[in-house]
């Protein structure tokens, strides 16, 4: 009972009826072999594909806790990556220095930072609604990239940049490693210190954070300069995994994804209380989704059906209405009403102040 | 207290008078900043381009604008309740392909017609119900309309289907001329669309209704009034302006295109903001829509007018916007202050 | 009255919120034609069991007989077609829309099926001026007072056919004129035989207007009186099962003081239109109690001298130095803080917990980067809990399930919990029950015998007057005197805040 009053309960859940219907319909998905010591698997691929997914559903997190939204990040994907491979690939370096890589990689993500920095500008000096306000780069971000890499898809052969989305640590991808160490950053920035608290008391209520003291304005910021970093880390991941800089299709409609796993995470859009590891979930979740598709050979046309049905049976399996279907049901079948009545009245009062 | 306020008005001088209209029609100044500043826009594309302002050229604006008119009008109602629609587009790339499969496999448009909006109206129908029902954010609730808009387009073909039905292809190539001015049917149908949507919303009680959902749900709530019908029901308007913008959008490119309209639900939003409309709910107006979706046609069309590439048409785009909203937040910011 | 039929009559109404048992099988029943008055402390299940009659929840248990039928209504729209119209407690109605709407959304006057506006202003008037008041029904409810959408609420509620009238603390902002126009209008209602359910945490109120009284104590029923039969004392100690604390009188600090001895000293200080040219001296341990009408500029000075809103002109001075309060984070580093009368839009932040809350100035004003341990945010709540009496003790509840006392407490405890030097408190007591006011008033004063500046504003000139030490009276934006309390009383000073403006000379 405890276990399923936790906050994480459904969104985990949904998670692992989704692999299990996938086992089940082909146990090949659950299958890993081992290659030189390394992992191989449809498995081992969520956890490798999600890198990009999972670094800039993390930023949207805290962007979404101040009740804020970012729709900028897939554009700041393209840019970082575009500037990352222009540097690799000019003239005077050698693409397969990790120097060079090195260099490439930080003036990428500090140039992501600045987009995200210009953001925070927008709505929490001058106050502009987020949705407005990080348009204007999700618009202009994706022609300043193609204008980097000159209208071109700039290709690029360096071992070190590919090591980053598709080489091995130990056993494991590398990429894998990447988003596992930005997980456990953020949220070790967020929970040991007290800025997770105060964003959550920002996001809740704005004016009496600021009576409290509160610098929201400073919280604010910080958060969409997050989100810009790791837009622009996932950026440049996303550019070792096709080697190249695509201005149009990277990051392509990931705002979208990033917003729906941190809410199939359990954070609500309102702003306020959020939670990183929820965001783990959703992001595994929208991931093993994409797998799911393939693996199950839906056809491309098809595929977003697909993806629209289960996106609304998982909100669904989350939504209280069907929970107390779901335990009335059961109450019947148990014959004993007593049980089920008692959890049933919060949700339901709290449905009718609704 | 009650004597200081019963006094008041009778004291109050002619500066106060001003202060008494801003007072009441507070939530009225972006749309008069949004006015302002198109006016701005097409005055400085007039001065530079020199034969920006002409009939021909406002007449296009309206025509090539036509489905976008009718999605914000849908999304205002939508947005005015705090919600919000990404699933727009897809449902008018849907609607559009789906009504031109029909038409060429000879269903009549009379027939056709209707089942385009129906079938608009049905996905909103379905957001609508996650929404109040299910508690489903609207965000997510929409994505998923989205997402199912769309696959059912590739479903129905994966390539564009020509239109070669006279109905149809009347709406677009009738033009009603006067002088230089021209508008075909279309168009009608956009400024129709905004027309019923600016009565309905202020008009009726359904409309009122829209906007205390917006003010505070709970209150409204509270106040007896019909807050779930209401709710589900804006999705609906919203998906059946998707079905209206499908066929006219095929209508204007004699063709229905699975991949229409992506990316369009963001252009919507910024326009119905544009127009004054806060995302928050409450506030917004159906006429302040029309007003940002000729903003935004303006701007794209002194991008045209440039001829730049498409790099830069993204990068201008952006800053027109930017520059729009900074303008519009300073105006507003300024004269708050101001009463 | 006795042989009728209750026109309204709850029993074994229970309500359960999770694990807390709000209601738990109270009875209830109403009268045509009587004034009857629902009392209990913060939390007792009053408007709990308001909200079970009138739609809004359903109950857990318990069956409604309206006029002799058994009712279930499906929310607040069933009972207001059955006839019951409620003024709830926490509705800000709708801020967004105008006067006239905020009245009559939902049965606009129409024609052809469109809503007539001119129509609608119309009757709007009418309606507000049956309440003795004029105001324009087209300017939005947001840009009034607190007071003003209080009595739109009222307006609303009375413009319609009713048998039950439900009014959930309606006086809770109004200053005595407005009080005395609503009750001439509820004695006008129950003439006609409609059934009047009166909350309210004044007990002169309650007595001046209504028949019966029914008492809750902790969600359970204590029983039903006649009002002529119960003396105040009794009802008190029936509200709060023990006797009521009584209010600590302390020495006074009696002589005007000037600026050299003044902790907080602000010289022409204006704000907006709210406050003109006003001059504010605060020794360190007095309370300085600040009286006028609504919208004489109480709250202005209070946010002006706080940092909230930044001033337009004026300097503040701490201890003979001056200082720029721009900001309340430079305000809160001087030990100068405020706690707003808006409790729920500027002060709890809701779906936090009360430990969170109470930590958190004190978290902001360490900053992000040293945060206080989980152990220690817990110590510090359960100290401040135990100190300040808040309940439930559990400082993991969301504040946003607390009686109305116990949020104020919680406020308080937050800005106690950064030791400030100087506190303005708005309005502290407002919707707070007789227990937990007196509590807070004694607080006022043994932080003021810590040394601590108080600024305390009430509309409640009694209480004003008990609490400080000295008092400013405010009208129409300006400090137009200050006197010890000790050579007024409250007639006399309810002249000086009423006396309308000289002839400007
Ligand atoms: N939505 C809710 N969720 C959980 N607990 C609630 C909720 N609403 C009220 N309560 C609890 O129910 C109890 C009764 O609250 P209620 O609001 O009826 O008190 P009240 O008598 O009206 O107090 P007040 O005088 O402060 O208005 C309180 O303990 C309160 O904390
Ligand atoms: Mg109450």
């Amino acid at each position: 009972m405890r276990l399923v009053k936790h906050r994480l309960f459904w969104p985990a859940a949904a998670l692992v009826t989704l692999l299990i219907v996938n086992v089940v319909a082909n146990p090949n998905f659950a299958r890993i072999t081992v290659r030189d010591g390394q992992l191989y698997g449809a498995l081992i691929d969520i956890l490798r594909q999600s890198a990009p997914l999972m670094l800039v559903a993390l930023g949207m997190t805290l962007v979404i806790a101040t009740r804020g939204i970012d729709l900028s990040v897939g554009a700041v994907m393209a840019v970082s990556g575009a500037v990352a491979l222009t540097i690799i690939d000019s003239p005077s370096s050698n693409p397969n220095s990790l120097g060079t890589v090195l260099i490439a990689i930080v003036v990428a993500v500090l140039v992501a930072l600045v987009l995200g920095a210009w953001n925070g500008f927008l709505v929490s000096v001058l106050g502009i609604q987020p949705i407005i306000a990080t348009l204007v780069l999700m618009l202009a971000g994706r022609g300043a990239a193609l204008l980097i890499t000159d209208g071109f898809i700039t290709t690029v052969n360096s071992d070190p940049l590919s090591f980053i989305a598709s080489g091995y640590l130990l056993i494991l991808p590398f990429a894998f490693f990447v988003w596992l160490a930005f997980v456990i950053i953020v949220g070790v920035i967020e929970r040991r210190t007290a800025l997770g608290m105060l964003t959550e008391a920002v996001g809740i209520n704005p004016e009496a954070s600021r009576l409290a003291g509160v610098r929201s304005r400073g919280i604010i910021w910080t958060a969409y300069i997050a989100s810009g970093t790791l837009a622009g880390i996932a950026g440049v991941i996303y550019a070792a995994n096709i080697k190249a800089a695509d201005a149009n299709a990277a990051g392509y409609l990931i705002e979208l994804y990033a917003i729906l796993a941190v809410v199939l995470g359990g954070t609500s859009l309102m702003g306020g209380k959020f939670s990183i590891a929820g965001t783990v979930i959703g992001v595994l979740t929208v991931q093993a989704l994409d797998s799911t598709i393939l693996f199950l050979g839906v056809p491309p046309a098809q595929s977003p059906v697909f993806f629209a049905v289960v996106v609304i049976l998982v909100v669904l399996v989350q939504s209280p209405r069907v929970h107390r279907w779901g335990r009335s049901v059961g109450a019947r079948f148990r014959h004993s009403d007593g049980e089920a009545d008692a959890p049933s009245s919060p949700e339901r009062q709290k449905e009718v102040a609704r | 207290m009650t004597a200081m306020e019963t006094a008041a008005p009778a004291k109050k001088g002619l500066g106060e008078r001003v202060g008494t209209f801003t007072n009441r029609h507070a939530s009225v100044l972006p749309t008069f900043a949004a006015i302002a500043i198109l006016i701005l826009l097409l005055v400085g594309a007039e001065l530079y381009f020199g034969n920006f302002l002409t009939p021909r050229n406002m007449s296009a604006l309206l025509l090539d604008n036509a489905y976008l008119m009718i999605l914000a009008v849908g999304m205002t109602f939508v947005i005015v309740t705090a919600g919000i629609d990404l699933s727009v587009g897809s449902v008018m790339a849907f609607t559009g392909i789906f009504g031109a499969s029909l038409l060429s496999s000879g269903v009549p448009a009379v027939i056709t017609i209707p089942v385009m909006l129906v079938s608009g109206a049905l996905i909103g129908l379905l957001i609508g119900v996650l929404v109040q029902h299910f508690n489903v954010q609207p965000f997510i609730a929409s994505l998923a309309g989205l997402f199912l808009g769309r696959g059912l387009a590739f479903v129905v073909s994966l390539s564009s289907i020509r239109v070669e039905d006279p109905v149809v292809l009347w709406l677009q190539s009738t033009r009603i001329r006067i002088g230089d001015w021209y508008i075909t049917p279309t168009g009608i149908l956009a400024l129709l669309a905004v027309a019923v949507g600016a009565v309905v919303m202020h008009k009726t009680r359904f409309g009122r209704t829209v906007y205390a959902v917006g003010g505070s749900e709970q209150s409204a709530r509270l106040m007896g009034l019909k807050v779930p019908r209401t709710k589900v029901m804006v999705y609906v308007i919203s998906g059946l302006c998707g079905g209206l913008a499908g066929l006219v959008l095929t209508a204007y490119s004699g063709a229905g295109y699975p991949r229409n309209g992506i990316g369009t639900e963001l252009d919507v939003i910024a326009i119905v903001v544009i127009g004054g409309t806060l995302l928050t709910g409450g506030r917004g107006y159906v006429l302040g829509s029309m007003i940002g979706v000729f903003v935004y046609g303006t701007i794209k069309t002194i991008i045209s007018f440039m001829g730049a590439e498409q790099s830069w048409t993204h990068i201008i785009v952006g800053l027109l916007l930017l520059l729009f909203i900074v303008v519009q937040r300073a105006i507003v910011a300024r004269s708050e202050r101001g009463s | 009255m006795d042989e009728a039929r209750p026109l309204v009559e709850l029993t074994g109404t229970t309500v359960r919120f999770g694990a807390t048992v709000a209601l738990d099988h109270v009875d209830f029943r109403m009268f045509p034609g009587e004034v009857h008055s629902l009392m209990g402390e913060n939390g007792a299940g009053k408007s709990t069991l308001i909200k079970a009659l009138t739609g809004a929840l359903t109950p857990d248990a318990g069956t409604l007989i309206l006029d002799g039928e058994a009712r279930a209504f499906h929310g607040p729209h069933d009972a207001q077609e059955a006839g019951i119209s409620t003024v709830y407690q926490e509705i800000d109605l709708l801020p967004n829309l105008s006067i006239a709407e905020n009245i009559l959304l939902g049965r606009e006057p129409r024609r052809l099926g469109m809503i007539d506006g001119r129509a609608m202003r119309e009757r709007a008037r009418v309606i507000l001026h049956d309440l003795g008041l004029d105001l324009d029904p087209a300017a939005p409810l947001g840009t009034h007072s607190l007071a003003v959408q209080q009595l739109v609420a009222i307006a609303r509620a009375i413009s319609r056919d009713l048998k039950v009238l439900v009014l959930d603390e309606p006086t809770s902002s109004l200053d005595l004129d407005e009080v005395a126009e609503l009750f001439r209008v509820i004695r006008d209602l129950k003439e006609r035989g409609v059934a009047i359910l009166f909350v309210s945490h004044f007990l002169d109120q309650v007595y001046e207007i209504c028949d019966r009284i029914t008492v809750l104590r902790d969600g359970a029923l204590v029983g039903e009186y006649l009002t002529t039969e119960l003396l105040r004392i009794d009802l008190v100690q029936k509200m709060l099962g023990r006797e009521a604390s009584f209010f600590k009188a302390r020495e006074r600090v009696e002589e005007a003081i000037g600026s050299e001895v003044a902790f907080l000293s602000a010289r022409d200080l204006s704000s907006g239109a709210g406050i003109v040219g006003a001059n504010v001296d605060v020794a360190e341990g007095e309370v300085l109690g600040l009286a006028g009408l609504l919208g004489s500029g109480r709250t202005e000075l209070a946010r002006a001298l706080t940092g909230v809103d930044r001033p337009d002109a004026g300097i503040i001075r701490i201890e003979g130095e001056a200082h720029a309060l721009d900001t309340p984070r430079q305000a809160l580093s001087l030990g100068v803080v405020y706690s707003s009368e808006n409790r729920r839009s500027e002060g709890l932040v809701g779906d936090m917990s009360i430990a969170e809350n109470i930590a958190l100035a004190l978290q902001a004003q360490r900053g992000a980067l040293r945060p206080l341990s989980a152990t220690k945010v817990r110590e510090l709540a359960t100290s401040w809990v135990e100190a300040l009496d808040i309940r439930p003790a559990d400082v993991d509840v969301p504040v946003r399930n607390l009686s109305g006392g116990n949020q104020q407490k919680v406020m308080l405890a937050r800005l106690l919990a950064i030791s400030p030097r100087f506190i303005v408190l708005d309005e502290p007591t407002r919707g707070i029950d007789v227990g937990a006011k007196v509590e807070i008033q004694n607080l006022v004063g043994e932080m003021a015998d810590n040394g601590l500046s108080v600024v305390f504003i009430s509309a409640e000139l009694e209480e004003v007057l008990r609490v400080g030490d000295r008092v400013a009276i405010l009208r129409d934006g300006h400090i137009v005197e200050t006197v010890a309390s000790a050579d007024v009383d409250v007639d006399s000073l309810m002249a000086l805040v009423a006396r309308p403006d000289l002839p400007e000379a």
